[in-house]
């Protein structure tokens, strides 16, 4: 049950179709934990490793020789901002999983300065899930994630984790960094899946 | 990095405004009465969920400027022109009224008063208001660490909490640093954070400070690039950013 709050009007954003509790955004905020890391191209890499320890390593001239897609999508970020229509160029999951041999149901994003975040395998399946290098025809900055994010536009932003640089595959699964703070293990905007119990 | 557990569903409570005061001309504080309310730790937030009398509802988050109590809160809100639930509740809202918030939120921006590293606060406009929950934990625990605050305003005059920061640097082990980016007074020229100021005012790397910086997104970038530069070690140094970056 809502309490009315006297006086207050709103403004209502017309035709834009939002998750519940979200509002328009035009701008794109910056959220992260610490200081934003240097990662030169010349020394990034991107590692997925199975459930049974497993790699598949690329460096950033393998990773952007690989087929990228040009991805146009809605994002929405915990701290109730959406913004419409975000254009991006990466490389999609299902390109870096195929046929790599698993049985895994979970996965674990893993970032430069220390960031993680779990997802169930599947939502980074089915062209669901891209690592981004390119935000808006230019290069990712730094401050957005760059040099590539992990882009998982159909969970709340934080899943798709800046600066990452490796997905473990996991059998069982585990939390990452705001996981473990109270923050949601699915978080599905579209169920206001914010925090643990929503 | 190390983490903090919170767990439990996080439930709605009825805040009631007991009390506003206009802390400059654009931040209002709100004292609010909220049954129920657990208490927080110094540097975590809230959503606040405002509902119209047709049952518009629209929620935003915000800092906690209080020391932590149980039932009791106190924010502080910049009222943004184009914005949809400051104006409201920095200007509009009065004692009696009432709205929905559920918290505390955020277990890493955490400040406690058991810690025994100096406190080094970097504050960008009001990003402030986390920052001064930590001052007053600090205050009300009477811990004898070190605090210092480097905060940059606009102007003198859109200094928050400027009166209380001022008796602090009295009565406790505090050290106040102002930066005025537009018009200073008596004299002083205007200036942004620097590696000058760092020099001089922020604690060196070799005493481990445990460091917090809020604030707009450009002071945040810059501040943590400086802290970097002059030394500190990354994972001392804890960020929480506020409005959209250019791009």
């Amino acid at each position: 049950m809502n309490t009315i709050s006297r006086g207050f009007t709103g403004r209502r954003q017309g035709e834009a179709k939002l998750p519940p509790g979200q509002y328009l955004e035009h701008g794109f905020p910056v959220l992260q934990a610490g200081p934003t890391p240097s990662v030169s191209t010349a020394r990034w890499t991107f590692t997925l490793t199975t459930e049974t320890g497993e790699l598949r390593r690329w460096d950033w001239e393998q990773f952007t020789a690989l087929p990228s897609e040009d991805i146009t999508v809605d994002i929405h970020c915990v701290t109730q901002w959406s913004k419409l229509a975000t254009s991006w160029r990466g490389v999609s999951l299902d390109t870096l999983l195929d046929g790599v041999p698993t049985e895994a149901g979970y996965a674990m994003a893993r970032s430069y300065g220390g960031y993680t975040t779990n997802l169930p395998l599947p939502d980074l399946r089915d062209g669901k899930a891209w690592v981004a290098y390119e935000y808006d025809g230019r290069e990712l900055r730094p401050e957005h994630g760059g040099p590539a994010r992990l882009l998982v536009p159909h969970l709340y932003f934080w899943k798709s984790a800046k600066w990452v640089t490796g997905i473990d595959l996991m059998r069982t699964d585990s939390h990452g960094f705001w996981e473990s703070l109270g923050y949601h293990d699915y978080g599905d905007p579209w169920r206001e899946q914010r925090y643990q119990g929503d | 990095m190390a983490r903090a557990a919170v767990s439990g569903r996080l439930s709605w409570h009825v805040a009631t405004i007991k009390a506003t005061s206009d802390e400059t001309e654009s931040a209002r504080t709100l004292v609010l009465d909220a049954p129920g309310w657990p208490g927080h730790q110094a540097g975590q937030h809230i959503d606040a969920r405002l509902t119209a009398d047709d049952g518009y509802t629209a929620q935003r988050s915000y800092s906690i400027a209080s020391a932590p109590e149980e039932g009791r809160l106190e924010l502080t809100v910049q009222r943004l022109d184009d914005g949809e639930v400051s104006p409201y509740l920095a200007g509009i809202a009065q004692p009696g009224d009432q709205f929905d918030l559920r918290g505390p939120i955020g277990g890493w921006f955490t400040w406690s008063p058991d810690s025994e590293r100096p406190l080094l606060l970097l504050a960008g406009g009001s990003g402030i208001v986390p920052l001064m929950s930590m001052i007053r934990a600090h205050g009300a625990a009477k811990s004898q660490v070190p605090v210092g605050l480097i905060y940059s305003a606009r102007t003198p005059a859109d200094v928050i909490y400027a009166h209380e920061l001022s008796e602090r640097t009295v009565s406790s082990p505090f050290n106040l640093t102002l930066l005025y980016t537009r018009s200073a007074h008596r004299g002083v020229p205007p200036g942004r954070i620097n590696a000058a100021v760092i020099a001089a005012s922020a604690f060196p790397p070799n005493t481990d400070p445990t460091i917090y910086v809020c604030g707009p997104s450009g002071f945040v970038e810059t501040a943590t690039t400086l802290l970097v530069d002059a030394g500190h070690p990354a994972p001392s140094i804890k960020t929480e950013r506020f409005g959209p970056t250019g791009i």
